[in-house]
């Protein structure tokens, strides 16, 4: 009776295994890079202004006393699009945001605020990605929340829609 | 006349790229004058994942993104780095997961462990054989 048992050992194994692969299947993908800077200072950068006559993003500006959100943006982001109105909302409010431009140029930039609006108040050049890279941004748009002493608190992935304002304004005032 | 138009409509599509127009990285696609630089270089790309296409090494991914952590990279060894200084810079921003050798650590044990645990499952299966063969 025993032995009978353990002959069906295999295909129990065999059952279980086919149900981990469903389930990996069939649940929702999360393939967001989370930075591995969260909790941690903003490491330093001094960005050129993306565009003419606007100042560039520096980290020192970050640690002021202010908080502050740091959006990475592309004009060449169609995502980005989406977000823009939500950044007003956030602007509006008096939530002081800087931009870092990924890769772009600045008559692109110009277009794209002037179509989708301009929340910035400053806005660095990152033609290099570089400064992405430090941050542990794996891709744009992304909204990191930064305290007044230049500490990362919060990283959001993806556009911001109406639907995650809440969650951005409240990581943003625990910053304060 | 529709099959002509659903072909023309074909040639006519362009896929939608998630790039920028600005040109590739400096030394996204251009080897380091000095081979024994390139080949560290590379051989750290070979384990570098691309954040973008998740399951591609940045040596294999034409993502734009990809081609900017290349030129990174080589930038670095250029400037004469080593390249587990690049790969550790890496993963204390993107975490373990950007390595494809992940570290040992409480959560990848049993992925370093597994290869000994099945080997020693296998000797004590056929032990348990060659034990009943022999008294046949």
């Amino acid at each position: 009776m025993k032995r009978r048992l353990v002959l069906w050992l295999p295909l129990a194994a065999f059952a279980i295994f086919l149900a981990l692969v469903a389930a990996g299947l069939y649940a929702p993908p999360d393939r967001a890079v989370r930075s591995r800077l969260i909790g941690q200072a903003v490491p330093d950068f001094d960005l050129a202004p993306g565009m003419p006559g606007r100042p560039g993003l520096a980290s020192a500006t970050l640690r002021q006393g202010q908080p502050h959100l740091v959006n990475v943006f592309a004009s060449w982001c169609v995502p980005c699009r989406i977000e823009a109105p939500q950044l007003d909302a956030l602007a509006r409010r008096g939530i002081p945001i800087g931009g870092i431009a990924v890769r772009d140029r600045p008559q692109d930039l110009a277009r794209f605020l002037a179509t989708y609006g301009d929340p910035f108040r400053a806005i660095g050049a990152d033609t290099d990605r570089r400064v992405q890279m430090e941050l542990g941004s794996a891709g744009v748009p992304e909204t990191f929340v930064v305290d007044g002493r230049g500490i990362i608190r919060h990283q959001h992935i993806g556009a911001i829609m109406p639907q995650d304002m809440a969650a951005i304004i409240a990581a943003f005032e625990a910053a304060r | 006349m529709r099959a002509a138009l659903i072909a023309l409509a074909l040639f006519a599509a362009t896929p939608a790229l998630a790039d920028s127009l600005l040109p590739a990285a400096r030394y996204a696609d251009v080897q380091l004058p000095d081979p024994r630089q390139e080949r560290e270089a590379k051989a750290l790309m070979e384990t570098i994942r691309c954040l973008v296409c998740q399951g591609q090494s940045i040596g294999d991914s034409d993502a734009e993104m990809a081609g900017d952590m290349r030129s990174l990279i080589r930038e670095r060894i250029l400037a004469g780095e080593d390249p587990e200084a690049i790969r550790a810079w890496l993963v204390s921003r993107y975490g373990d997961w950007v390595t494809y050798t992940p570290p040992l650590s409480p959560i990848t044990w049993p992925l370093w462990a597994a290869p000994f645990l099945l080997v020693l499952a296998g000797a004590w299966l056929a032990r348990g054989r060659l034990r009943r063969r022999r008294k046949n």
